[in-house]
């Protein structure tokens, strides 16, 4: 009975959450349109709604009652998987994710985690190796964009997802690297004790004290290999693969793309938050001279909240404003900067990292 | 419940199962309220207005399998340095071993590298060298 | 209970998808069984508390090794097998060794069944941090020799890959 308790809680929180993510997609593709449009000396969306904040309601409608092409030609099991395929997996992620302590509503306590479970003397335990199942789930990903190239029966198709595969996997590589320094300083593959092991305020981030820079950038860059974002966006590089690997899906399908395209963006942003930027942590926390407000509970649980969420708005932000100002890359500059740039510094941010914890030089630590 | 270590991967697999019928829900709705007119023209492979020439049947170049099997090895690597680098403080604190910790994964790091820079030297990594390329049609 | 149920679903996944790889005739088809067969091992690894092997288990053959399957397969626009007769051999010899190893697999588990030694599902989990501590302790030698290992596989794809003078 308390198990079907706890199960019945979980499945809500599941759902909860994932509606806000997708809430949250579709508004960045309107802020993405609004602030291109205004890097552009354009207005963006302005009819539907005011400031066209109603713009992505009317997208999805548009998306759900459009024709559904199925060209003959097409592997029609996997082109119906791919897009399947892209989506799940890119929502999944989301349940490793921590983006807060624990919340109490009406006598019960909730971790702020879908995967994050509240243990008798109110601590919280996730998944022990959780960053490994974002990585795992990453390295999946790449199918969803394979088979969709590869079922289409189209030249431009089978050209974007080569193109994107080969670059997901190399960039992949320079990611996965980046990310040993962190788990040097914090000794863990658990999310949760990744960020608690940077509590306090800006000066204990990875970023900062564990002086984690070289890898912040690398694992940056790589993300936005990733997550096939300009200036990586090579698979669906309009100007020559017309659109890349979708080129021949349409209406919802064509939409599920981008969906767990801004999905992985998201996922990107909340793990450089959790690994450099002290996940939920404020950047003043533990500083003496600043006065402590008193909260009430339910907005002193919320007050992390913020903090995450301010943290990934600066990611999506950055996406948007590096689309507004660099062109795309070359695709062999593109592959040589994987790998003669970006994977010999993760290598070396590693060997340069353990070394300084070697020496005792490294300030932040596991509590 | 409480207290299993393998309890937080129990929602990591509903989320997927929910995520996928998201998915499928997404489908099957804009596959019946979406409209349907059968043209001829409409049904062709997309080629800028052009009629398709030919199959989407070529042969790539090899340098694609190259860097998905220099991804597998590098990958390897990658995954020995994960629970080395968990365990790292550790390993430093063990008495009597000293700076064992850091110099066995410094062989185990250099062994790989030498491996790198061979391949940075073949020229593998450079797209466009014509010696390893082998064009789009073979 | 659940760790039983669990195991049974994805026991029984893994089998369809080995079977899936075998009845298959698009290779594109057989390598997704195969995917499917990973991941459901990886899930079964998980469930005998081996969370850092599960996870190794999804990344590198899940997500690694049969990228290069699916690549290879893409890149040589591979088109549905054809069936052939079946080799002689393979009746011959392939039918009585696998009722063989069904039987020796059978006579071993009939004869460990009412010991109280087994395996237990979710009972005994491994944290990563004991995992590392034996591999780059105790087997140290194996762990190096990985790398000399991945050198010569490096060495060898380039080899492989070059055109033929």
């Amino acid at each position: 009975m308390e198990n079907l308790i706890t199960l019945a809680f979980l499945v809500v929180k599941i759902l909860v959450i994932t509606h806000v993510l997708l809430g949250a997609v579709a508004y960045t593709v309107w802020l993405e349109r609004k602030l291109i449009g205004r890097m552009q000396n354009r207005w963006g969306p302005t009819r539907v709604g005011p400031f066209g904040l109603l713009q992505p309601i009317a997208d999805g409608i548009k998306f759900i009652v459009k024709e559904d092409l199925l060209p003959p030609g097409v592997n029609k099991p996997l082109f119906l998987l791919a897009p399947l395929l892209a989506v799940a997996l890119g929502l999944t992620s989301l349940a490793v994710i921590p983006f807060g302590e624990s919340i109490t509503i009406a006598g019960h306590t909730e971790a702020l985690q879908i995967s994050g479970f509240m243990r008798a003397d109110g601590s919280i335990f996730d998944a022990n190796v959780g960053l490994l199942i974002i990585l795992g789930v990453t390295s999946i990903g790449v199918y969803g964009i394979a088979l969709a190239g590869w079922s289409s029966n189209s030249k431009y198709s089978l050209l974007g997802s080569l193109r994107a595969s080969a670059q997901m996997i190399s960039y992949e590589l320079a990611l996965g690297l980046s990310l040993v320094g962190v788990i040097i300083m914090s000794g863990s593959l658990s999310l949760r004790q990744i960020v608690d092991a940077q509590g306090g305020n800006i000066l204990h981030w990875n970023f900062i004290g564990g002086w984690q820079f070289v890898a912040f950038f690398v694992y940056l860059i790589a993300a936005f290999a990733e997550t096939n974002r300009i200036p990586f966006d090579l698979p669906e590089a309009e100007t020559e693969l017309v659109a890349g690997y979708h080129t021949e899906y349409s209406a919802m399908k064509f939409a599920m793309f981008f969906m767990a395209e801004y999905a992985n963006m998201f996922t990107a942003a909340c793990v450089a938050t959790l690994l450099f930027l002290g996940g939920w942590h404020s950047p003043f926390e533990g500083i003496s001279w600043i006065p402590a407000v008193p909260l009430p509970p339910i907005v002193g649980a919320l007050v992390p909240v913020f903090w995450f969420a301010l943290k990934i708005f600066f990611f999506i932000f950055f996406y948007i404003w590096v689309r507004g100002t660099l062109p795309r890359f070359r695709y062999d500059q593109l592959m040589a900067f994987g790998w003669k740039v970006l994977l010999p510094l993760a290598i070396a941010n590693i060997i340069v990292t353990s070394a300084l914890v070697a020496m005792n030089l490294a300030p932040i630590g596991p509590k | 419940m409480a207290d299993n270590q393998l309890a937080p991967y129990l929602p990591i697999l509903m989320q997927l199962l929910i995520a996928a019928g998201i998915g499928t829900g997404m489908i099957v709705l804009s596959a019946i309220l979406g409209q349907r007119k059968y043209s001829r023209m409409k049904m062709q492979a997309y080629e800028c207005g052009m009629t398709p020439t030919g199959d989407a049947q070529h042969r790539f170049s090899v340098k694609f399998y190259l860097v998905a099997m220099l991804f597998i090895l590098f990958d390897v690597e990658a995954i020995f340095l994960i629970p080395w680098a968990v365990v790292y403080r550790d390993l430093l604190k063990i008495p009597g071993a000293g700076l064992f910790g850091f110099w066995e994964m410094m062989v185990y790091i250099g062994i790989v590298l030498v491996g790198f820079f061979y391949v940075w030297k073949k020229g593998v990594l450079d797209w466009n060298t014509p010696e390893l390329s082998e064009g789009p049609n073979e | 209970m659940i760790h039983q149920a669990l195991f049974f679903i994805f026991a029984a996944i893994c089998v369809a998808g080995a079977l899936n790889l075998l009845l298959q005739k698009h290779p594109i088809s057989s390598a997704l069984s195969l995917i499917v067969v990973m991941g459901s091992l990886a899930l079964l690894y998980l469930l005998l508390g081996a969370q850092f092997v599960a996870a190794i288990q999804i990344i590198v053959y899940a997500g690694a090794i049969m990228v290069l399957f699916v690549f290879v397969i893409m890149l040589l626009n591979a088109g549905i097998e054809e069936h052939t007769e079946g080799s002689r051999i393979a009746v011959y010899f392939g039918v009585p060794a696998v009722a063989a190893l069904v039987g020796m697999v059978l006579y071993v588990l009939l004869k460990t069944s009412h010991i109280e030694y087994q395996v237990q599902l979710g009972g005994f989990v491994k944290p990563t941090r004991d995992v590392a501590m034996l591999l780059f302790r105790e087997y140290l030698l194996p762990f190096e020799v990985t790398s000399v290992l991945i050198l010569i596989a490096i060495m060898g794809a380039v080899v492989l890959a070059r055109r033929e003078p």
